[in-house]
């Protein structure tokens, strides 16, 4: 029997939650207690049962631990497995983005602060620096967000081994059609509400794209102020906003199957990181943001917490499961599109990653 | 043979050198901590990584003290050291 599991990294610790019928959920947990897992990737390629997370002690430092039996045992490269070049005079502060790779196996991108793109031949182990990007010439000119700088979206494109898009708090959207030796920045019609120019080249503080399920050239950002598509790859962006309470917030999820069909968690402002008015809630589409319906049956009310950009996931399952956890602790699952939740954990440290996964 | 430098672990990093809670380095004239430590870390590149980033840093929420005394209130990494002192690692109160 499938079972769903639901990776829960949070500022303390991981925790698993499995189910069989997503009614009821076994938590396990924590592992790596008193250490912040801002990242986790589920790596069922092949057959296999790895999961890769990035972790990150206040004392001692990042790093990523590896699991080949599911999240029950870890290894961690005696070497380090991301290390900055010595001629960079970088250092590794936070593994913000683990992703597969969608046409080979044994293929790894990790995203990092500071602003790195790295790629792993092996699993996961080890990851080398994509100097494409970062010797890019706009990286003196790239900022942090309130999390710090890094590569927080990763976007491998299914058509082309070459293609990939990346977006970074600041910096935007940037874009490579050679694997990743030439970059283009890719933020056209992208708004930064911070600048003296609102529609800089670079600089935004895109907060997280996603690509859609059925259409791969269309591609959906939730930025720092504003809510954008994009139909030609990344070339440029329109606001899909309308209809929406606020035009912030941190989430940006697609459906794994359908087309046209995200959802975003709406926050307040840059100012005010909090659901607007006090209700937590989710927005849903279906028709790739021309409108939107509301979702918060089974979400408390009034709630004042946030729900950060990585803090959702999806499984895979056909009546697809969509997951999220918040700043305060709670996870909620949906195997409604998100008509209803129901909360799966409570009392967690703050949420800052979700990734779900289903196992045969 | 060169009179030694003792290096104390804290107990949450002990597994990393592989239960051993004191490191003996031998220490030549005109060595600093930064030598102490390269040392100590040398084969143990998980124990050397929770102490100090790739470009050599001590991380911020760690605290090297040298005969009592936290180097970062001396010359840091380039302290010297005396034969026969000893360096206390330990995890500060500001990283909890």
């Amino acid at each position: 029997m499938t079972q769903t599991v639901v990776g829960i990294g949070t500022r303390k610790g991981l925790w698993l939650a499995r189910s069989e019928d997503r009614r009821t959920w076994s938590l396990e947990g924590p592992q790596f207690m008193m250490r912040e897992v801002p990242s986790i990737a589920f790596d069922t390629r092949e057959g296999r049962d790895r999961v890769l997370v990035g972790v990150r002690s206040e004392h001692w430092g990042p790093t990523v631990m590896r699991s080949e039996d599911g999240g029950r045992s870890w290894d961690e490269t005696p070497e380090g497995a991301i290390r900055f070049p010595e001629d960079t005079g970088a250092a590794l502060a936070r593994v913000w983005q683990l992703v597969p790779d969608p046409h080979d196996a044994d293929v790894v991108w990790a995203g990092t602060e500071p602003h790195g793109l790295w790629r792993s031949a092996d699993g996961g182990r080890t990851f080398e620096l994509v100097r494409g990007l970062w010797d890019h010439p706009h990286r003196p000119e790239w900022g942090e967000g309130a999390g710090g700088g890094a590569i927080h979206t990763i976007l491998p494109d299914p058509r082309s081994a070459e293609s990939m898009l990346v977006a970074m708090s600041t910096g935007g959207v940037y874009r490579t059609a050679d694997a990743g030796h030439r970059w283009e920045a890719s933020n056209r019609g992208i708004k930064a509400s911070f600048y003296p120019d609102p529609f800089p080249e670079f600089g935004q503080c895109v907060h997280k794209v996603a690509r859609d399920a059925a259409e791969p050239s269309r591609l959906y950002a939730q930025n720092h102020h504003g809510v954008y598509r994009s139909d030609d790859d990344g070339a440029s962006w329109e606001s899909i906003a309308e209809g929406l309470p606020t035009d912030f917030g941190f989430v940006m999820q697609t459906h794994p199957h359908r087309g046209d069909t995200i959802w975003v968690v709406p926050i307040t402002s840059d100012r005010e990181h909090v659901p607007p008015h006090g209700e937590l809630q989710v927005q849903h589409t279906t028709d790739a943001g021309r409108t939107w319906q509301v979702h918060d049956s089974g979400l408390p009310q009034p709630s004042w917490t946030c729900v950060l950009r990585d803090a959702s996931g999806v499984d895979s399952r056909e009546d697809t499961g969509f997951y999220f956890g918040t700043r305060n602790g709670d996870v909620y699952a949906s195997t409604d599109g998100g008509a209803s939740f129901t909360r799966i954990a409570e009392q967690l440290p703050d949420v800052l990653c979700v990734r779900a996964v289903d196992l045969p | 043979m060169s009179p030694d430098v003792r290096v104390v672990l804290p107990g949450v990093l002990r597994e990393l050198a592989g239960g051993q809670a004191e490191l003996d380095v031998p220490c030549e004239e005109g060595a600093v901590v930064r030598d102490v430590l390269d040392r100590a870390l040398a084969d143990r590149p998980l124990l050397g990584a929770r102490v100090r980033d790739e470009t050599g840093a001590m991380r911020r929420h760690v605290n090297v003290f040298l005969d009592g005394r936290d180097v970062r209130f001396d010359a840091g990494q380039d302290t010297p050291v005396r034969a026969g002192g000893v360096i206390h690692i330990l995890p500060s109160v500001s990283g909890g």
